[in-house]
């Protein structure tokens, strides 16, 4: 019988199928799910924090109602992959526990400081464009709630992306020290932006099973080479060069050589041990903290309503 | 108490003409603060002209396990389908 169920979901995954909430799988497919798709449910949510530290030090309202909406999308971006993680069996309240517990992780480019407005614009080109190139595969995920959430998510990050590279545009016509503040952000984010897609492969403990669920489509080191490919170009466009003295396109290959990521700070920061990781964490905590009398109040309200609802039936 | 909300399911009607369609789910203390939640989170960009929010609990499915005998009646009434009849093709509109 277990055999039986097995055959029949691996034949639904290799025929590229969709795996469904209530269907039966392997305990490990459930339990990676889970995991992956907390940990990117966390980054959502963590990465509120970076972008909304300039909210209310925007130089305009047209780029301060922008940062708003992009940000109330990464909230939202959050809920719709905790809303999946839900239909695995995850509970909410522990999956919020498990993060300001610092349990589960989220990913590690949020806890880099963002030191300038220009970081604005740098987050949403670079940041959410290594985002797209990770998620548009994931919209084709075997796993068909995780799959809707990426679509979705997938055609707002367009806007993100687009808005912070039309900002660096507009830094890039003003003044000198403007420029400067542009290149002086790329020179600190390219790097970790490198990171985001993971170790490489030879040392990826996860890809391959991933890869055979279906779960992931491209290797990180696929994707990686990719996001150099499509940013360089970019670069271009804008003015600005990637601190990578390797960073040249190779004729025979067809594609950009680039250095390797320092892989001992990616490590460190994993472990904890970045500029911001206690910081996100402990805002993380203190909002949910001081957000619990409003959850028991709107709980209290929701009882006493459906009482005296009762009453007057 | 427990103050974790209960889940409720969410469903948008893109625009008038077409049914409601299952978007996903979130946690609300009632119904109304369900739709207020609903309208943030999934309809930001004008995805839909009327939501229905649903108490998850109370959503009744059948179960994939029995997948096979429960939809098998359908499976063995060829002739509910209209390419079950044959009919001349130099006859019009049919």
């Amino acid at each position: 019988m277990a055999d039986d169920l097995e055959l029949r979901f691996e034949r639904t995954v290799q025929a590229e199928a969709r795996i469904e909430p209530r269907d039966w799988m392997p305990d490990g497919y459930r339990k990676t799910l889970i995991r992956q798709i907390a940990q990117h449910a966390h980054s959502e949510i963590i990465g509120m924090q970076p972008e909304g530290n300039w909210i209310s030090r925007a130089p305009s309202l047209r780029r301060k109602a922008i940062l708003l909406a992009k940000v109330q999308d990464e909230a939202g971006h959050g809920l719709y992959l905790y809303s999946a993680t839900e239909t695995l069996g995850a509970d909410r309240e522990d999956l919020t526990t498990k993060l300001i517990e610092g349990r589960q992780k989220y990913s590690s480019i949020f806890n880099y400081p963002t030191l300038t407005f220009a970081d604005v614009g740098v987050i949403g080109w670079l940041v959410d464009g290594a985002a797209i190139c990770n998620q548009v595969p994931l919209c084709r995920t075997s796993y068909g709630p995780y799959a809707r959430a990426m679509i979705r998510i997938c055609k707002e990050e367009s806007f993100h992306q687009r808005q912070g590279y039309e900002l660096l545009m507009t830094m890039m016509r003003g003044t000198q020290q403007q420029r400067d503040m542009v290149q002086d952000s790329v020179n600190r984010w390219w790097w970790p932006a490198l990171m985001m897609f993971g170790p490489p492969d030879a040392e990826s403990t996860n890809t391959e099973q991933s890869m055979a669920w279906r779960i992931k489509r491209d290797t990180n080191d696929e994707l990686r080479q990719k996001f150099v490919n499509m940013s360089v170009p970019q670069a271009e466009a804008l003015g600005v060069t990637f601190p990578d003295p390797d960073l040249k396109w190779n004729p025979e290959r067809g594609q950009y050589d680039f250095g390797s990521p320092d892989w001992d700070e990616f490590w460190q920061v994993v472990k904890g041990g970045g500029v911001c990781n206690q910081q996100r964490i402990a805002h993380r905590r203190k909002a949910h903290e001081d957000g619990a009398w409003v959850r028991e109040a709107a709980a209290a309200h929701a009882a006493k309503q459906a009482v005296s609802k009762e009453g007057a039936a | 108490m427990s103050t974790s909300w209960p889940l409720w399911e969410v469903f948008v009607r893109g625009k008038r003409g077409l049914n409601h369609v299952h978007v996903g789910s979130l946690h609300a203390p009632d119904a109304e603060m369900a739709l207020r939640n609903a309208r943030d989170v999934y309809t930001r960009r004008n995805e839909g002209v009327s939501i229905w929010v649903v108490p998850a609990a109370s959503i009744t499915a059948s179960s994939p396990d029995e997948k096979d005998p429960f939809f098998a009646p359908s499976g063995d009434k060829v002739y509910r389908h209209p390419t079950f009849y044959a009919i001349p093709e130099d006859v019009p509109h049919l």
